[in-house]
């Protein structure tokens, strides 16, 4: 026991020099991510056609939705049915900040400018935009579960999902002509007419792979060092056990209202991407709850708390349906009943609480807990 | 005042039919504690099935179902109704025995999702050409349409009526009757004490000898005969019937989950309350301020509840114990 002491105060000494190099050491995966997005931008769609990097921009979008759910529903344990209230409200925003804004700038609702041009550069930091307003939402919604518990809290996600989409249903029709745009006054503009029931048309479709994945990129590994950090493991302890998570000093309603918050801003940036994907027309309709329920499944199909389970599942739960489009009628039976399926005989997901690397390593760690006598 | 009366006869229809709906969640969360999310699509099915019933039943009788002023004998609109809901009872009871319960032990996240499934699964079977199909289809007429009795309020240009149908009348008798029998039941009756025993603690009525599987099938059964009345009643009111996987059937029964919830879930009582507190705030808001946010009353009137008295109105607060 003596040693292990004297171990850890070294240890501990070593750390504090290494957290320098450390802190660059972190910002590898990011450069790896970016490095990886840009090949895909670039040499994908001549790879595969257009139609397959659709789906793989779809896929990268729906990642980033199931892993940020994940932070609520995996991590502390809350139970969202509201994530694409979230997502169609940041992507709302995006819409607006884009159409209306380069009508502004440039006089023309089109794409403005080429591969990270000026337009890329509006229409992502719409994006954030749009995530900030999601996780604003996030903090009101969020607020609630400092009284609610579990079931409850579900439904209020869900009514606040429903509520965004008769709100959205209720707006004006859009002003496509400039002139008119310039025009108009402000009692034309507040609320922003963004097209009611039909539809956000003409949004300029600026969503391309590079940016899908640099989004991806950061939203994993946020998530990842999250998981890892005191903050996450917090989060995990409100998950296993409100009560002794209390009893340990945790603030449990911070824990949870940060989740909402933080799971809300990366749907809200995955929104704005989806409102400027090219062939998608961003309408109320996706705030709705079947919306919701997709990405609820998919991270309880990954595993609770595995951000490599939950991205899986997020792949094959998107890539499926379109496998399956030639048998348009059965499509949607097949799922529901491999669903029920998969939690009659894998309830806990495909990885369970555990990454997808764990599997790899497990069997060393079982040897060691197996023989404590032999490490001493 | 004609409108004030004409709003208050539809929201006591529709109210007898969200309290109909809620007390199959409501006893389905009590004893379970989770949301049956396949219960909106019972509903679906007892409405499409008196269709396909009724349907096959009218030409048999020489009447043409297509045709809204032959109206059959009433012992049909019976029958239907009794039929539907003994199919449903029995796709209840199937339902619960092959998905939910082999998750008995489970996490109550993972019937959740089970339940999410089951509802996919039964509107998109419900949308297969050889069930129902994937196109709207008008109900045909199996009541009368009597008015029971008609006022006529002001003069000239600016008179309204005021009509109490006999669509209306029966909802509300049916509805009614249907929530006493329940309410004696599980109040009255040797199975009622054990359906509340599981509810109260499952283990617990496991050893006092309840079976407690036998229960929790009868709770599926019952709450699902009250769904297929709901529907066949529903589809009764407004005969125009949209595909089972329609939105518009999910939001009547998250809107009967939702009273449910107001009332406090898991009691009786409190469904039935809240079925009809949803259905008055949910038609006089259409009314008095606009139809278009319906849904928005709805569900802002949930989150205001839960927010002031978070085990809904006649709900008792959890205590939790380490």
């Amino acid at each position: 026991m003596v040693g292990t002491v004297s171990l850890s105060t070294k240890n501990r000494e070593q750390k504090s020099e290494l957290r320098t190099g450390n802190a660059l050491l972190g910002l590898l995966p990011i450069a790896a991510g970016l490095g990886i997005a840009t090949l895909m931008h670039f040499f994908l769609p001549g790879l595969i056609g257009q139609f397959y990097a659709r789906i793989v921009t779809d896929i990268g979008i729906t990642i980033v939705l199931a892993v940020s759910l994940n932070i609520v529903n995996g991590m502390t344990g809350q139970f969202s049915i509201g994530h694409a209230g979230f997502m169609t409200l940041g992507g709302y925003t995006a819409a607006t900040i884009t159409y209306y804004g380069s009508m502004f700038l440039w006089d023309s609702a089109g794409k403005h400018g080429g591969f990270l041009g000026s337009g890329e550069w509006l229409f992502i930091a719409s994006c954030v935009a749009g995530g900030l307003f999601a996780a604003f939402a996030g903090y009101i919604v969020g607020l609630p579960s400092l009284r609610l518990r579990g079931d409850y809290l579900a439904i209020v996600t869900l009514g606040f999902g429903e509520i965004v989409r008769v709100i959205l249903q209720q707006t004006g029709k859009t002003i496509d002509d400039v002139e008119d745009f310039k025009n108009a006054g402000w009692a034309q503009l507040i609320p922003p007419p963004v097209g009611g029931a039909v539809g956000f048309d003409g949004v300029p479709k600026y969503t391309n792979l590079f940016w899908v994945y640099a989004v991806l990129t950061i939203t994993i590994v946020v998530a990842y060092r999250l998981k890892g950090s005191s903050l996450g493991r917090a989060m995990i302890s409100v998950r296993e056990d409100e009560i002794a998570a209390q009893a340990m000093g945790v603030n449990i309603s911070r824990q949870k209202v940060l989740a909402f918050v933080m799971a809300a801003f990366f749907a809200g940036v995955a929104g704005g991407l989806f409102a400027h994907e090219r062939g998608v027309i961003i309408s109320p309709k996706d705030a709705g709850f079947q919306r919701s329920f997709d990405y609820v499944i998919m991270t309880v199909l990954g595993g609770r708390g595995s951000i490599t389970g939950v991205t899986l599942a997020a792949v094959l739960l998107t890539a499926l349906p379109e496998m399956l489009r030639d048998f348009e009628q059965y499509r949607l039976i097949v799922y529901a009943l491999l669903l029920i399926f998969m939690m009659l005989v894998r309830p806990q997901g495909l990885l369970g609480i555990h990454e997808i690397w764990n599997f790899w390593q497990r069997p060393k760690s079982s040897v060691k807990s197996a023989s404590p006598e032999a490490q001493v | 005042m004609s409108d004030f009366a004409q709003t208050l006869i539809t929201a006591i229809a529709i109210g007898s039919l969200y309290a109909l709906i809620a007390l199959g969640y409501t006893m389905v969360y009590g004893i379970l504690k989770f949301i049956n999310f396949a219960h909106s699509d019972i509903v679906v099915l007892g409405a499409w099935s008196s269709y396909t019933l009724a349907s096959r039943i009218l030409p048999k009788l020489g009447l043409n179902p297509h045709n809204p002023e032959s109206v059959p004998p009433i012992w049909v609109a019976a029958v239907v109704l009794l039929a539907a809901m003994v199919f449903c009872g029995a796709v209840g009871f199937t339902i619960e025995r092959l998905a939910y319960r082999p998750l008995r032990r489970a996490p109550r996240l993972n019937v959740l999702i089970t339940a999410i499934g089951v509802s996919l699964l039964l509107q998109n079977v419900g949308q297969l050409d050889y069930v129902f199909g994937a196109s709207p289809q008008k109900m045909p007429p199996l009541l009368p349409s009597w008015e029971l009795a008609s006022f006529t309020f002001g003069e000239g240009e600016t008179a309204r009526r005021l009509v109490i149908g006999l669509v209306d009348v029966v909802i509300f008798a049916t509805a009614t009757s249907l929530m006493l029998m329940m309410q004696y039941l599980v109040f009255h009756t040797k199975l009622g004490v054990a359906m509340r025993a599981v509810s109260f603690n499952t283990d617990t009525a496991a050893l006092m000898g309840i079976p407690v599987d036998r229960v929790v099938s009868f709770t599926f059964v019952l709450g699902s005969t009250l769904a297929a009345a709901a529907g066949f009643l529903y589809v009764m009111k407004y005969p125009g019937m949209n595909q089972p996987a329609h939105t518009i059937w999910v939001l009547l029964g998250l809107k009967a989950f939702v009273a449910a919830v107001i009332g406090g879930i898991g009691n009786v009582r409190g469904a039935v309350l809240g079925g009809f507190v949803i259905a008055f705030v949910e038609q006089f808001g259409a009314f008095y301020i606009s139809t278009n946010y319906r849904d928005v009353y709805v569900f802002t009137l949930l989150i205001v509840i839960l927010l002031v008295k978070p085990s809904g109105l006649l709900g008792s607060p959890l205590r939790e114990k380490v």
